[in-house]
């Protein structure tokens, strides 16, 4: 399926849309913790809106992916290492991620509230 | 062995589509199982590189150096790419010439076959690195049984180049004449995609802007991270849900591809006219 080629009215929106709040205040800062193939914590809060950076340290002596279709991210962190990367700015909502290489029980939500901090 | 088979094959189907094409873009161009299987070896070496140096690779860049690794060698594929469409056109008519009157053989196609096989090394290298980190990881932390991981690090592998076989015989079945400008097209699909997806990249490293995080969203009908979604995603560069500048880059990228190789092989139509009149 190709994408519809049809939309010039709708990104011309987009790029108006997103030219304005493109700068914002400093981003909000979230540590995840990986041990024993679980998210610590699971689930968090972060500012709808808002760019977000994410630090994530992997405690287990396993290779993991951080993979979420929501967030549109795959970053490796390699075992006992630890990798930093952004989220956002999110619209408000939930957002699911997980470790893609033990998905059975790395699994953890990302809610973006508006207004909150 | 399974689960590990199936995350292996999921990481390794990308590479193994994007063979299958080169191998069709290039069929008949002589010394290019060399090239491609060079390739996939120089791919390969670089996995592992990349793989013992994730932990420094992810700092670099204040942190978004996978980001902005994945998104310089997608750039350097989509230039290799476009090289080769920009030869084919200039060598279009010979090639189909030569591919009857030798047999399928096609001579000094190096430039090209160096592109395609740099093409090649790029696909192995981006999704092998998260291979070999996987496996590596299952094998240092010891808990499963290793053979059994390996067992199935293997079968994901195979499973990925029977995907390239696939891929590679089934565009063989298309006419001769018509071949090579199936797969230019397919080639400037899986350029555009690929440009498209560095977009993402730099977006995700703070470099562009997004210029819109969700032009719309398709995940209701098909979603990316599928099999077929992640099939179509390596092939077409299709997204569920595409940012602007994704969208903006995959249309720009394809219509300049597009419009090149028509541009070309039109311009070299009309010289040659008055000399054979």
């Amino acid at each position: 399926m190709l994408p519809d080629m049809k939309r010039p009215t709708l990104i011309a929106a987009a790029i108006i849309a997103m030219a304005a709040p493109a700068m914002a205040d400093a981003p909000a800062a979230v540590i995840l913790t990986l041990k024993n193939h679980r998210f610590t914590p699971a689930a968090f809060t972060v500012p709808a809106g808002q760019r977000v950076r994410v630090t994530l340290i992997n405690q287990d002596p396993a290779t993991e992916e951080f993979d979420s279709h929501d967030l549109r991210l795959e970053e490796v962190v390699t075992p006992m290492g630890r990798i930093s990367f952004n989220i956002g700015p999110l619209p408000a909502g939930q957002y699911s991620f997980m470790g893609e290489f033990h998905a059975g029980t790395a699994q953890g939500m990302v809610t973006a509230v508006t207004g909150g901090h | 062995m399974l689960a590990a088979a199936l995350i292996v094959f999921r990481e390794v189907l990308e590479a193994g589509l994007i063979i299958g094409v080169v191998l069709a873009a290039t069929e008949g161009v002589a010394g290019r199982g060399r090239w491609i299987a060079g390739g996939v070896g120089a791919g390969v070496l670089g996995a592992g590189l990349v793989a013992l140096f994730a932990q420094q690779l992810s700092q670099a860049f204040q942190g978004s150096g996978q980001a902005v690794f994945n998104a310089a060698i997608l750039i350097a594929a989509v230039l290799m790419l476009s090289w080769h469409i920009l030869w084919m056109s200039r060598h279009a008519r010979e090639m189909v010439r030569d591919f009857n009157a030798l047999g399928g053989k096609i001579r000094s196609g190096d430039t090209t076959l160096f592109a395609m096989a740099t093409v090649v090394a790029v696909a192995v290298l981006r999704e092998g690195s998260e291979v070999v980190l996987f496996l590596f990881g299952i094998a240092a932390s010891g808990g499963t049984d290793p053979m059994a991981m390996l067992g199935g690090g293997v079968l994901g592998v195979a499973g990925g180049a029977v995907i390239s076989l696939a891929i590679y015989r089934g565009l063989l079945a298309i006419p001769t004449g018509r071949l090579f400008a199936v797969t230019n097209g397919l080639v400037a699909l899986l350029a555009a995609g690929m440009a498209g997806q560095a977009a993402v990249y730099l977006v995700q490293a703070d470099l562009i802007p997004s210029l819109g995080d969700q032009v719309w969203d398709t995940s209701w009908i098909l979603r990316d991270d599928g099999l077929i979604g992640r099939a179509l995603h390596a092939l077409v560069g299709y997204s569920d849900r595409p940012m602007g500048v994704q969208l903006a880059t995959w249309l720009v990228v394809l219509a300049v591809l597009i419009s090149l190789g028509h541009h070309i092989g039109s311009a070299r139509r009309e010289r040659r006219a008055p000399a054979r009149a």
